[in-house]
Order: structure tokens, then sequence, then C-alpha cells
């Protein structure tokens, strides 16, 4: 009985390694011999059941395209400032370039010299005469513009991913998608809104002058000066404690950004106790922050965050050291997590949540232990129906039901699977189906036994009978949970995952394992009467 | 111990006029049933919106939480009360695109506690937003066709040797899908396109077995989507999963009967081929009964004890099952029949 022991000899092999699989998922600590050269993945739970946020944000990089757009708007104007050229109007044509107006007495030649030798990834369209002028529209190269898209794309994911891992979150995963979009999952978390916030804030931080030859009231009415704008600044009013916005007339120009910012701290106002967050400019900010202070003594300077004015405090003085405090009535937390924007750095465009699904702890503790509860009373009841159906045959059908579990378990540990709670579903649906193959098994033997057939033949006959029609249900059932491991996500590609893995080792353990068993019983012991 | 004895003897194949007359009323009530609601009561994640799971201390009436969640313009939302009774959960459901969803979560918590005090528990959170709503939506139904696709070409060239065939009908499946996409067709009618040319190709190449197994399965998800309609579940991404686990359940039943056929045709060359189906549905009865049994039984503890969350999902795959044992058996087979039938012509094959 050579064969026999070779099989016993595998089946030891797969539990021994089951276990080993098993190991990390199950103790809480491994000792550190174990990691030097044994496996340490683990089970890892789905945010269903662990709790936490799943998010897809889409990176509108049409809105990067638009700003590239802007910056040569500006970026010509001195350009042409620089050759003499005089124009009537330069702007961007939506995401497609940029239109110049110039006088029609101008020589085209002049502006297409200027054109081709700063901006080779534009082609200038023929011109065409307007009633303001002369017509130049310059057509972003689709090349350059996917590279724009791309840029900006793959800044954004940088930038999530530096903010998230500043933020303090244990395992989270963020991967792009296709269509600019970002995946984002985080387990565990316990305050989803405050990291939502984080996350899709664009952090774009600008100083600009508050515009004081103007008049607010003027511009409030409608009729805003060239060059400037109105942004507001939104605080609460100290007598009622209401929620007030604060309009202000800004240039529309921001000399300096955050793009100068080396670092963020919060500190702690000394005299109020108040959290505040303290920057640091590289020199080239601090520079430029030391010429606009030192030109500016007396005016005052907004420190304005995605269009938020936060504060604006009148220059004194010149300051230089390239350091710089931001204000505003922040709690700890708010101030914590603008520094963190900050120091990440700002979103190249603006990102927009498409998908949001916040499980909290409370709820995924209950998922795990009803899901729980329901296996085993659903696992004991059919453990009890086969072995009072085929009584000895249903035990060992039971022990290979037993087996099933730890291999789907080490299964889901090998492939570094996640546990969802449709994941549960399938390990629970595959305890009821891995009984259908011994079903199988044991009514063509025992029909092979009504026709008189010794117990060895019957066995064999059995399995070799029954082994057809296994396979074949068994890969139409594997067809459907591949396709839905394609076209799934989250949970369900968790629940694709359960169930194939769950239809291998049931195939394994209700075809082999069961087999060695009856063999040892039947041709090894040479029992003559089989209990089915 | 023994459900069925053996040498049983039911003549299924002869009462499979009442199994089509019964089939068919339920079909017909699904489609009628659809046609009333105006569609399938579409879940969160096809139709875009958001949706709140609340837990909290207290009983409150929906008007208590509407009028909570006035100051941050929820109030004419929808208020469910969920699970079970004095569980205190509730389901809070806006498809208004105007609200910034980002973080709605907390904004519900603070509204919440401002009115209720402590003790507001946010379970769950799902905003799909209506773009990412149809891009499941279309995935869903592609996951559906692809495995229905896959599954014909599997059957046609495990049980007729037609892989060529089926290959063949694959292919021009696919390209048919394909031209049709190009004149913008929709999903759901590249679906019934798709449904109709390969009941066609089934016909044409007489591929019978498929034929069979395809309209049992049509017939079970059919039927499992009419139990929701019905019930007015809804459907989610999730019972979707179901649906295609059905799939693959009722072809499991069918095929372990098909098997049987195939292997009895050799054996019994005498017999018309309507009693070998019978003979064949007799002998795999009590398997069938059997494993049918115990997956319910696992089923049944899930949609009782496995919590809310899993209670649809459950309570699908429940349905599918019990009609999924019934088609293989009162569905499948005769479809087989009819199809021999009209293949070998008013010859031996006929009753």
């Amino acid at each position: 009985m050579k064969n026999l022991k070779w099989r016993a000899a595998i089946l030891g092999a797969l539990i021994l390694m089951a276990l080993i699989y098993l190991t990390p998922s199950l103790s809480k600590e491994l000792p550190g011999w174990w990691s030097s050269f044994l496996p340490q993945e683990k089970i890892n739970l789905g945010l269903d059941l662990q709790g936490g946020v799943h998010l897809i944000l889409e990176v509108e990089v049409n809105k990067a395209v638009e700003s590239h757009l802007e910056r040569v708007v500006e970026d010509l104007k001195s350009d042409l400032r620089k050759s003499k050229i005089r124009y009537v109007d330069i702007r961007r044509i939506g995401t497609e370039g940029v239109e110049l107006i110039c006088m029609s007495e101008q020589d085209p030649k002049d502006i297409e010299k200027v054109i081709e030798a700063n901006y080779p990834d534009y082609n200038l369209e023929p011109p065409e005469a307007t009633e303001k002028g002369t017509s130049y529209r310059m057509i972003i190269s689709p090349r350059a513009k996917d590279h724009i898209v791309r840029m900006a794309a793959d800044q954004a994911l940088e930038t999530i991913r530096n903010r998230v891992d500043q933020f303090g979150v244990s395992e989270p995963d963020i991967r792009p998608q296709p269509n600019h979009r970002i995946l984002i999952q985080l387990p565990g978390i316990k305050d989803p809104k405050r990291a939502i916030e984080l996350i899709g804030k664009t952090a774009l931080l600008e100083f600009k002058l508050v515009d004081e030859e103007n008049s607010l009231e003027e511009a409030l009415g409608g009729n805003i000066p060239p060059g400037s704008e109105i942004l507001y600044q939104s605080t609460y009013d100290s007598k009622t404690g209401r929620k007030v916005n604060v309009p202000y007339l800004l240039k529309k120009r921001a000399p300096l950004t955050g793009e100068s910012l080396t670092d963020a701290r919060v500190s702690i106002d000394s005299q109020y106790g108040d959290p505040y967050v303290s920057i640091s400019f590289d020199a080239r900010g601090a520079r430029l922050f030391e010429r606009i202070t030192g030109d500016n003594v007396g005016k005052r300077l907004a420190i304005v965050l995605d269009n938020n004015v936060y504060s604006a405090p009148v220059i004194r003085d010149r300051i230089a050291g390239g350091k710089a405090q931001i204000t505003g009535h922040f709690t700890m937390e708010e101030a914590k997590d603008l520094a963190i924007v900050l120091r990440a750095g700002a979103l190249p465009a603006p990102v927009n949540i498409l998908e949001e699904r916040t499980v909290g702890p409370s709820l995924g503790q209950d998922s795990i232990r009803m899901g729980f509860r329901s296996m085993v009373v659903g696992g004991l009841i059919v453990i009890l129906l086969v072995a009072l159906y085929y009584k000895l045959s249903g035990l060992i059908a039971d022990l290979a039901l037993l087996l099933n579990l730890p291999l789907m378990m080490a299964g889901l540990a090998f492939f570094g699977a996640t546990l969802t709670l449709p994941g549960i579903a399938g390990i629970i649906l595959t305890i009821g189906m891995a009984v259908d193959a011994n079903v199988l098994i044991f009514e063509r033997i025992r029909e092979e036994l009504r026709l008189g057939k010794p117990p060895r033949a019957a066995i064999e006959t059995g399995y070799s009978r029954a082994l057809v029609t296994i396979l074949d249900s068994n890969v139409t059932t594997f067809i459907a949970a591949l396709v839905l491991f394609q076209f799934g996500t989250g949970p369900i590609k968790g629940f694709a995952v359960t169930l194939s893995i769950g239809l291998l080792a049931s195939f394994y353990t209700a075809v082999f394992f069961t087999r060695i068993i009856f063999d040892y019983l039947y041709v090894h012991r040479k029992r003559k009467e089989v209990s089915i | 111990m023994e459900i069925i004895k053996p040498g049983i003897n039911i003549d299924f194949i002869g009462k499979r006029k009442i199994a089509f007359v019964l089939s068919g009323i339920l079909i017909l009530t699904t489609f009628a049933l659809l046609l009333l609601r105006g569609g399938p009561n579409y879940g969160v994640d096809f139709t875009g919106g958001v949706v709140i799971q609340v837990k909290l201390e207290q009983t409150r009436s929906p008007s208590e939480i509407r009028e909570a969640l006035a100051p941050i313009e929820l109030s004419d939302s929808i208020i469910q009360e969920f699970g079970e009774k004095d569980a205190n959960e509730y389901l809070i459901r806006t498809t208004k695109p105007e609200v910034q969803t980002a973080g709605l979560g907390g904004k519900v918590q603070e509204a919440l506690t401002a009115k209720f005090g402590q003790g507001v528990d946010i379970r769950q959170v799902e905003m799909v937003g209506p773009q990412v709503g149809e891009d499941l939506r279309q995935k869903a139904l592609l996951a559906i066709f692809y495995s229905m696709l896959l599954i014909a070409v599997y059957i046609s060239g495990r049980f007729e040797m037609k892989w060529l065939m089926s290959i063949i009908m694959a292919l021009a499946l696919a390209s048919a899908v394909y031209v049709s996409s190009l004149f913008g067709a929709g999903v759901t009618i590249l679906i019934l396109i798709a449904l109709v040319v390969t009941v066609g190709f089934c016909w044409f190449l007489n591929l019978r077995y498929a034929m069979g197994a395809i309209v049992a399965l049509m017939h079970d998800v059919i039927i499992t989507f009419g139990a929701f309609a019905l019930t007015n579940k809804e459907i989610s991404l999730s019972i979707v999963a179901a649906l295609l686990t059905i799939a693959g359940y009722s072809l499991n039943d069918t095929i372990v009967v098909f098997d049987r056929i195939r292997e009895n045709i050799g054996r019994h060359r005498r017999k018309n081929f309507d009693e070998v189906i019978n003979t064949s549905i007799n002998e795999t009865l009590s398997r069938t009964i059997l494993t049918g049994l115990t997956t319910l039984v696992v089923l049944f503890a899930l949609l009782f004890l496995g919590g809310t969350v899993i209670h649809d999902f459950a309570f699908a795959l429940i349905v599918g099952i019990i009609v999924g044992t019934y088609s293989s058996v009162y569905v499948a087979s005769p479809v087989l029949l009819m199809w021999e039938a009209r293949s070998s012509g008013a010859g031996k094959g006929k009753k």
C-alpha cells in the first residue's frame, strides 16, 4: 500500500502548510525566528468587518490644464513685454490653448517668433482678423496636454499618500484607478469626517495683498476692479456665536504661494493658548516674503487657503528669516490637519469624492460576531445531518468538512486575500456546497453496492463516476466566481476569492481526503461492510 | 438513512406541462411587477445618492429625525427604520445632488447629537456619485452577461464536444455586442441582444444541453429578481453577486442531471429519450434533495443569525436555490427533451 502512504504524506504536508500559513493570523505576536524564514501573511479583514473608510476620488485634471494655461497667459504677457510687442488681450480658451489679440498693424512674423521660441508645445493657427484686432490662437499639443494630465494625477496620488501617512493610519491602501481616479481605503479609522476633509482639501496656500486703492463697497456692488477679486473670511461673531462671512477685496495675483514652503508646525500662542500654524519658507520664498513685506509696510497681506481668507494682518515691518504664522480660530485638531496639508503640499488640481463608504467599528464587530455565529450553527446542523444520513461515511465527510475550514483560511492567508462580510457568506455557502461532492460520491457508492458489488469495487467505481460530475459542476461555479472577481469591487471581490478558494479546498477534501480514509478502511484494513 | 427509496420512478417529465405553466406564471408575474413598479428597486450602489445608517439610544420618529437634520438641509431625506424592532436603527437616504456629500456622516452625527444628545452612532455611510452608480450598473450587467456566455461555451464543449462551435458562438456574441455598442445601445439592450443571440445560436447550432442549462439559469435569475420586486427589497451590488452565485448553483444542479442523462443514453439504448431523462432525474433525486437541504440549512442560519447587512444576500440565495433545484428537474431537462424532439423530427424522440 505504498500509494496510500504517499497520499497520507501529501495530506500531512498540506495540513502542516495550512497550519504554518494560519499561525500569523491567529497569534498576536510572532516569535522573532519565525519571520526570518516562515510566511508572515495575515488574513486581512475587510473594511466592512473592521470599520473604516473607502473612498474613490476623481482628480479634476481639466482644472490642472486650465491652471497651466493661466500660467502660460501670464508668461506670455511678460514675454511680449520683453519683446516690446503690444497686445490688446490674452486669454485662455477653455482647455484648448491661449488666444492672443494684437493690433492689426503688428507684424505677424514677430509674434510667431516669440511664440515659436518660447512655446514649442503649442501650434499656432493662422491669424484671423476680428473686431478687436488680429487674433492668434495657440493650441496646446495633445502630447503636452496628456503630460500635464498625467503629472497632475501622479502628483495628486503622491500628495494624498503623504497626507495619509502623516495623519497616521495603520494600513492604508491608496492606489490609482483608470480615468484619473484614486482608490483610498483607510481601515480602522476613528474619525472619518476629519480624514475625508484632510484628503479632499486642495490646500492651495496663497499670500495676496489687500487692494486698498479701490473701495470694497463698490466692488460688492458688482463693480470689481480688473486684477482684483472678492474672497471671504468665515469667522464666528464673538457676540452672537453665529457664523459670519467677512468680505475682502484682494489683488488677484499671488506673489507668494505654498510651493515655497519647507515646513509647517502647530504652535501654541503663549498669551491666549490658541493653537496656530507656523510656517517656514525656502530660500527663494524667504527672499520673496522679505521683499513683499518690505515694499508694503502699513498695508494688509491676506493669507488665503483654497480661496478662503484665514487672516489679513497689517504688515508692520519688513520680515526677514522666512517665517510666518497662520492664525485663525483653530481647534487643536484643525491646526494639526492644516499643518499636515501644508507640509504634504497642495493638490495640483481639486478632487471630487465620487464614492464614499464608511463602516463604523461597532457595525463591523456585529458583523463578525453574527457571521461567526451563523457559521457555527449552520455548520453544526449540516454535520449532524450528514452523519445521520450516511453513518460512518457521513462522519468521514464531516471530517473533510472540518478540514476544509483551516485549508480555506490558509488559502486566504496565502493569497493575502481580504476577508469581507460577503466573504464569510462565501465560506458558509461553501460548507453547504462542499457536502455536495461527498453526497454525489456516496450516492454512487450506494448504487454500486445495491448492484451487489464488493466494497472495494463499489468505492472505486463510485469515486471515478462521481468525479466527472463533480469536476463539471465545480468548473461552472468557478467560472461564475472568476467573472465576479473580474467585475466586482471591494467586498464582492472578497466573496469571489473565498468562493474560489473554498471550491478548491472542498474539492481536495471531498474527493482526495475522504478517499484516503476509505482506502485505509476498506482496502488496507479490508472491512467487509460499508457503513453508508 | 434514506429519504428517497432506490428504484423510485416519479413521472417528472409527464408533469412538465404543469411545470411550464407554473414557471410561465412566475416569470410573467416578475415582468408585470417590474413594469408596475417602474423597474427594479435599485439601491444606492446603482442610483447614486447617500444612505446613512445610524443607531440612536432611544426610539425616535422619522419626523423627529428629519427635524434634527433641518440645519444641514437634509430635512426632506427619507427616514426608514432598519433591522430588528427596538434596535433604534434608522436609514437616512437622500439623492439631493446639491448637498455637499463628502463627510456627510460626520455632519449628520453632529446634527443628531445637537438635537438628541450623546449616543449617536454612525454605523455606516454609503455615498455613491451618479457617475459611479452608472459605472457599477454597467459592470454588474456585464458580469451577468459574461458569466452566461462562458458557461454556455463550457457546457456546449463539455456535453456535445462542440468546442469549436461554441467558440464561434462566443466570438459572434462578442462581435454582436460590440457592433450594437457602436450604435450607442445601452447595457440593458446589449444584454437583451446578447441573450437573444445566445438562444438563437443554441437553436441553430443545435446545442441542446447549453439551451436547457441557459434557459433554466435565466429562469432562476429572473424569478429571484421577481422575489425582490415582490418584497420591494433593494438590488445592491451584493445582490448581483448573489444572483451570479445562483447562476453557478443552478448550473451545478442542472449539470448533475445532464451528466446522468448522457451516461444513461449509452446504457439504455432501447428506451425513449423522455424515459432516459426521467430515469436520470429519479436516480439523482436523493442527491438533489440532500444537497439542496444542506445548502438551505446554512443559508437559513445566515438569514436568521447573520445580522442585517447580510440578510438580503441570504434571502436572494435561498430563493435562488429553491428555484434552482426546481428548475433543474422541471425546466432544464424538459427543455432538453423539447429540443431533442424538434431536431429528430417526428421520429422516436416524440412520445
